[in-house]
C-alpha cells in the first residue's frame, strides 16, 4: 500500500530527530564500524534504545542492522506493525515461548546468516530500577553457540532513559551518547555463565562514572 | 536598521573578520612552520578554535542580517543548547521528566517571548519567581522525595544561568535609549565581542607570560597572566569601540573592565561545576571550544549585569 520511497524517507527523518534531540554521536572504541554478520548488544531502558543506536551507525551499516524486538509490544497496532517491520526490518521474537512454534535463536541465526547485523537487549525487559544494569538472560549465550564466529559488540547508551524514561513519550532534550566497545567472541568450551559475565562485565566497563 | 547603524555594523563585521583572516594565517603557517604540517595539539586546537569562531561570527551576522528576530532566535537555541548541556550533567531522576519537558518546552520558549514582546515588568522575574515555584510544584506532584532539594536547585540553577541570565543579550534590543534609536544591535556587538575577546586575550596572554595559576584547585588554564593582561587587552578593545556604543570614551572603558571582570568570574563559575562533576568541556558542540556552555559561561555572567547597568544609566 505504501510507496517505496517513503520508507527509507521516514527511516531517515526518525534518525535525524533522535540525532537532534539528543545530539548522539557513535563513539566507536576498541572496533570500527565495518559491516557484516555482528551482535550489538546494549543495555535497555528506554523505547527509543535501539532507534538511538540505530541511527547512530553509518548510513550503510544501518541497512543491513535489524534490531531484535518483542513481538508482543511492537505487533499491537498497524502503525507498530510497520515501523517494526518495514522501518527498522525488527527481528520480532515471542517471548511468551510458545514452545517449539517459532525459536527466536533460530530466526536470529537465520539473520545474522543472511550477512544482517542484529541489535539486542540482553536484560530482556526496559531497566527501571536504579541499577546501571540488569542481570543478563542467557540469549546471548545460545545465539552464540548458534552462531560462534560471530562477534558479540557492547554498546552503552549513556542518558537516554532520561530522554525518553518508560511511560513517556514526549523527549526531553538531553545528551546522550552511545559508546560500542570492543567486540568478543564465544570461546572454546567456554560454559555459560562464563560467557555471560563476560559480556555482562564488557558492557559495565563502558558505563561512565555515576553522578 | 538605518542608514548610519549600517555602516558602523559592517565596518564591525569587516574589522573582526581581518582580524580572523590574520589568526587563519598564522594558524596555518605555524602549523607549516612548527608543526611540519604533522598533528600537535596546541596548534591544531588554535586552529580548531579559529574555525569555530568564523563559524560562529557567520552566525551571529546572519542573526545581525534578519535583525531583532534573528537575534532572539539565535540567542533562543543557544539557550537550548546550553541547557542541554546543564541538565545532561546534573543528577535528576525518573521522575523529573515532567518538571524537565516543563523547562525545555514552557518556560525557556516563553522566557524567550516575554523579551521579544518587551515586557519587562515580567521577564526580569519569570524565572526567578515563577518558575522557582512551579518548578518543585511540577516535581512534587511526581511525588519522588529522593534528594528532592538537591534536583529542583540544580535545575532551577541550571534555568538562570542558561536561559534567564542568557536572555538578557537579546533583551538589550529592548532598551530605549534616547540618541541611540535602531542602533540597540551594536550594543548586543559590543558585550559579546568585549567579553569573548578577554576570552581569548586571557588564552593568549596565559600562553605567553602566564605561570602563576589564578585558582589553582578550580581550573589549571587561568593564569594571573593571563587574567591581567586580559582584561586589560578586553578593557582597551571595549574603549576602542566607544564610537558604537551610547557611552563616552571613559564610560565605555569603565563598561568594558566591569563586564571582562564579570565575564572571568563566570568562567570560574562554571569551570568549578565543571571539576566538581569530573569533566573538562560541558559538551563537544563547538570543535576546538567544548560545548556551547564553555563558550557563553562568560557573557552568561557578564550580560544581566551589563543590561541593568545600561538601563538604570542610560535609559
Amino acid at each position: 500500500m505504501t510507496l517505496p520511497w517513503v520508507e527509507p524517507i521516514l527511516a531517515s527523518a526518525i534518525c535525524g530527530f533522535a540525532r537532534a534531540i539528543t545530539g548522539a554521536r557513535a563513539r566507536w572504541q576498541g572496533c570500527a564500524p565495518v559491516a557484516g554478520p555482528r551482535v550489538y548488544y546494549a543495555n535497555h531502558a528506554s523505547h527509543a534504545d535501539f532507534v538511538l543506536v540505530w541511527a547512530c551507525l553509518p548510513h550503510d551499516l544501518r541497512e543491513r542492522t535489524r534490531p531484535v524486538a518483542g513481538l508482543d509490544y511492537w505487533s499491537k497496532d498497524a502503525i507498530r506493525r510497520f515501523a517494526a517491520d518495514r522501518l527498522f526490518r525488527s527481528v520480532l521474537i515471542d517471548r511468551s515461548h510458545a514452545a517449539g512454534k517459532d525459536d527466536p535463536i533460530r530466526r536470529m541465526a537465520a539473520a545474522l546468516e543472511s550477512g544482517d547485523a542484529l541489535i539486542v537487549f540482553p536484560e530482556g525487559t526496559r531497566n527501571t530500577t536504579d541499577a546501571r544494569l540488569l542481570p543478563f538472560k542467557s540469549g546471548v549465550y545460545h545465539l552464540a553457540v548458534a552462531c560462534p564466529d560471530v562477534e558479540f559488540l557492547p554498546v552503552w547508551i549513556e542518558n537516554l532513559s532520561r530522554v525518553m524514561p518508560k511511560g513517556r513519550f514526549f523527549p526531553v532534550p538531553l545528551l546522550c551518547t552511545i559508546t560500542i566497545g570492543a567486540p568478543l567472541r564465544l570461546r572454546a568450551h567456554e560454559d555459560k555463565e562464563t560467557f555471560v559475565a563476560r559480556t555482562r562485565d564488557a558492557l559495565l566497563a563502558l558505563a561512565p562514572p555515576e553522578a | 536598521m538605518p542608514h548610519a547603524a549600517q555602516h558602523q555594523t559592517l565596518e564591525l563585521f569587516a574589522g573582526i573578520g581581518l582580524v580572523l583572516a590574520v589568526a587563519s594565517i598564522a594558524g596555518a603557517l605555524l602549523k607549516r612552520a612548527v608543526a611540519h604540517g604533522r598533528p600537535n595539539d596546541i596548534i591544531d586546537n588554535l586552529n580548531a578554535r579559529v574555525k569555530a569562531w568564523w563559524v560562529m561570527v557567520i552566525l551571529i551576522g546572519i542573526a545581525f542580517m534578519f535583525g531583532r528576530a534573528g537575534v532572539m532566535l539565535l540567542f533562543f537555541f543557544a539557550s537550548l543548547a546550553a541547557l542541554r548541556e546543564f541538565i545532561t550533567l546534573t543528577y535528576t531522576r525518573r521522575s523529573d521528566n515532567q518538571a524537565l519537558a516543563t523547562s525545555f518546552y514552557i518556560i525557556l520558549p516563553l522566557q524567550y517571548l516575554l523579551v521579544w514582546n518587551e515586557w519587562y515588568g515580567l521577564y526580569s522575574i519569570f524565572i526567578p519567581v515563577y518558575a522557582f515555584l512551579l518548578l518543585p510544584i511540577v516535581s512534587v506532584i511526581a511525588g519522588d522525595t529522593k534528594r528532592f532539594l538537591e534536583r529542583n536547585a540544580k535545575v532551577q540553577w541550571g534555568l538562570m544561568v542558561c536561559v534567564y541570565c542568557l536572555s538578557h543579550v537579546p533583551a538589550l534590543l529592548t532598551l530605549r535609549i534616547p540618541g541611540y534609536e535602531d542602533r540597540n544591535l551594536l550594543l548586543i556587538a559590543f558585550l559579546v565581542l568585549v567579553v569573548q575577546s578577554s576570552d581569548v586575550f586571557q588564552y593568549i596572554w596565559g600562553k605567553l607570560i602566564g605561570e602563576r595559576k589564578v585558582a589553582p584547585d578550580v581550573s589549571p588554564s587561568k593564569t594571573v597572566g593571563g587574567l591581567v593582561g586580559g582584561v586589560a587587552s578586553a578593557t582597551l578593545l571595549g574603549t576602542a569601540l566607544w564610537w558604537i556604543t551610547p557611552f563616552t570614551v571613559v564610560e565605555a572603558a569603565l563598561l568594558a573592565f566591569l563586564i571582562t571582570v564579570m565575564g572571568f568570574f563566570g568562567g570560574l563559575v562554571m569551570s568549578a561545576i565543571k571539576r566538581d562533576r569530573g569533566v573538562k568541556d560541558w559538551g563537544d558542540l563547538i570543535e576546538g571550544h567544548g560545548g556551547m556552555l564553555d563558550r557563553l559561561d562568560s557573557v552568561v555572567f557578564a550580560a544581566p549585569v551589563f543590561f541593568h547597568v545600561t538601563r538604570y544609566w542610560w535609559t
